[in-house]
């Protein structure tokens, strides 16, 4: 049983649901209520990872982070670091993979509040900052909910990208799912099943909590 | 007077061409059939909708002017305004709602108490009728201390008996303030009850002879006339 590569999982997922929603907050609201040239293909390209093959976008990320690429070499002029086969580098790595599973629902979620309200908030003083604060956020934690399953579900599930951008450095970028490929590929089918396992209850209970908080917000207790 | 416009707005059916103008303390009532451009009116005054032409002062500060390219953005106006329906928030509960803007928490207490739903301050809006709703619209409105207070039919989608309490409770209110009031309604009797002034707009224009005509033709607004047992009924019928 590998447990450091469990907790290499859910670290990740867990930043990066947290930097996602802070993230793809602002860009839902533009795509929601902003108007500007070049907006659908603004839209498009931040669901294109959906459409592209992970290997595919792993091999741009590490032509992007590598020391010749324009990412990896501002990283290495502020740090002296490298961005690839490191923690930070498969959080951006997933952070670019995961973003139309969190701008989508957070979208979903500003377009369905009555535009009444938004005008009411102007009535009531509040600029467009201060209205995305305290009235467009707190009426959208469904939306928040359900991008927070899917970003978190989906990097946890993540494979293709990971292995590229960080390959499998034990307690560092060896994340759960590249541990069950390597232990099948070790035939060790002991602990591939005993982490395959784990999976089931982890997203069951964070489906549950999620859940939870979204029946909450929608009842208004 | 506080509030002067003159605005003309191309709308899909008809063009707007509207003056008005509006003393402090004094009610004007805007009356005319739907889609006559009323709440376009009001929302130009709101700043929620711009007039293609004309000027908007308020206290002789320009709020709107096509010819400067003056536009007060609608949050600058410091006005109150109170929706058909629906527009508390539904996050909040109706005390957080009506402090929402407040410029004196210290005052809510007493505005809700004044309103009648003091007792519902922790309660979401969800959970209260349709009148108290509106009642709390009043105080998240007046807590700002408006400069201005604009009513597009507050108490339309509301039942006739909390409908005419609701006016009661207004007219009196109505006494103690001491800035111009905008209100919209379609209902006669509603208008005759609570206006210093009635304009009459009909397709984006005032048509003074609208009112005398809807009476005579409708027998329901003739009752509705009646029922406000207002001395001005034999004025307009």
């Amino acid at each position: 049983m590998d447990f450091l590569s469990l907790y290499v999982t859910l670290k990740l997922a867990l930043v990066a649901t947290i930097l996602l929603l802070l993230i793809a907050a602002p860009i839902a609201y533009v795509l929601a209520y902003a108007h500007f040239p070049g907006k659908a293909l603004f839209e498009a390209l931040i669901y294109l990872p959906i459409a592209l093959p992970p290997t595919v976008m792993g091999f741009y990320l590490i032509l992007a982070m590598g020391p010749k690429g324009a990412v990896g070499r501002a990283w290495g002029l502020l740090t002296g670091g490298s961005l690839l086969f490191t923690f930070l580098g498969i959080v951006a790595a997933s952070v670019l993979y995961s973003i139309p599973f969190a701008v989508q629902p957070i979208k979903a979620a500003f377009l369905k509040i009555d535009p009444r309200l938004l005008e009411n908030a102007a009535v009531l003083g509040l600029s467009r900052f201060a209205a995305f604060i305290r009235v467009v956020l707190p009426n959208s934690i469904g939306g928040m909910a359900a991008a927070s399953i899917l970003v978190f579900l989906h990097t946890i599930g993540a494979f293709g990208v990971l292995l590229m951008v960080g390959g499998s450095v034990p307690g560092v970028t060896k994340v759960a799912s590249i541990a069950v490929y390597e232990a099948v590929e070790a035939m060790d089918y002991r602990t591939a099943g005993w982490m395959s396992l784990c999976f089931i209850p982890i997203s069951y209970i964070f489906l549950l909590l999620v859940n939870r908080l979204n029946g909450e917000a929608r009842h208004g207790a | 007077m506080a509030l002067n416009l003159k605005v003309q707005k191309k709308l899909k059916y008809f063009d707007m061409d509207l003056s008005l103008s509006c003393a402090d303390g004094r009610m004007v009532v805007l009356i005319g059939p739907s889609g006559g451009g009323k709440t376009t009116l009001v929302r130009m005054v709101a700043g929620l909708s711009m007039p293609d032409e004309g000027r908007i002062d308020f206290h002789g500060e320009a709020w709107f002017d096509s010819g400067r390219g003056i536009n007060l953005p609608t949050r600058k106006r410091r006005i109150g305004y109170v929706f058909q329906e629906y527009t508390l928030f539904p996050h909040l509960n109706l005390y957080d709602n009506a402090a929402f803007a407040a410029v004196d928490r210290k005052e809510v207490d007493g505005l809700m108490e004044l309103f009648g739903i003091a007792h519902l301050r922790k309660r979401k809006p969800h959970l209260v009728s349709g009148g108290e709703r509106q009642r709390c619209a009043l105080c998240q409105a007046l807590a700002r201390r408006p400069r201005m207070l604009l009513l597009d039919e507050p108490f339309s989608a509301l039942d006739v008996v909390t409908r005419r309490g609701l006016r009661e409770e207004l007219k009196a209110l109505k006494n103690n303030l001491s800035f111009p009031i905008l209100y919209v309604t379609h209902d006669i009797g509603e208008a005759l009850f609570l206006a210093d002034e009635i304009l009459p707009i009909v397709e984006g224009r005032i048509d003074r002879g609208w009112m005398q005509r809807t009476i005579a033709r409708e027998p329901s607004a003739a009752n509705s006339v009646r029922a406000t047992r207002e001395p001005r009924l034999a004025l307009a019928y």
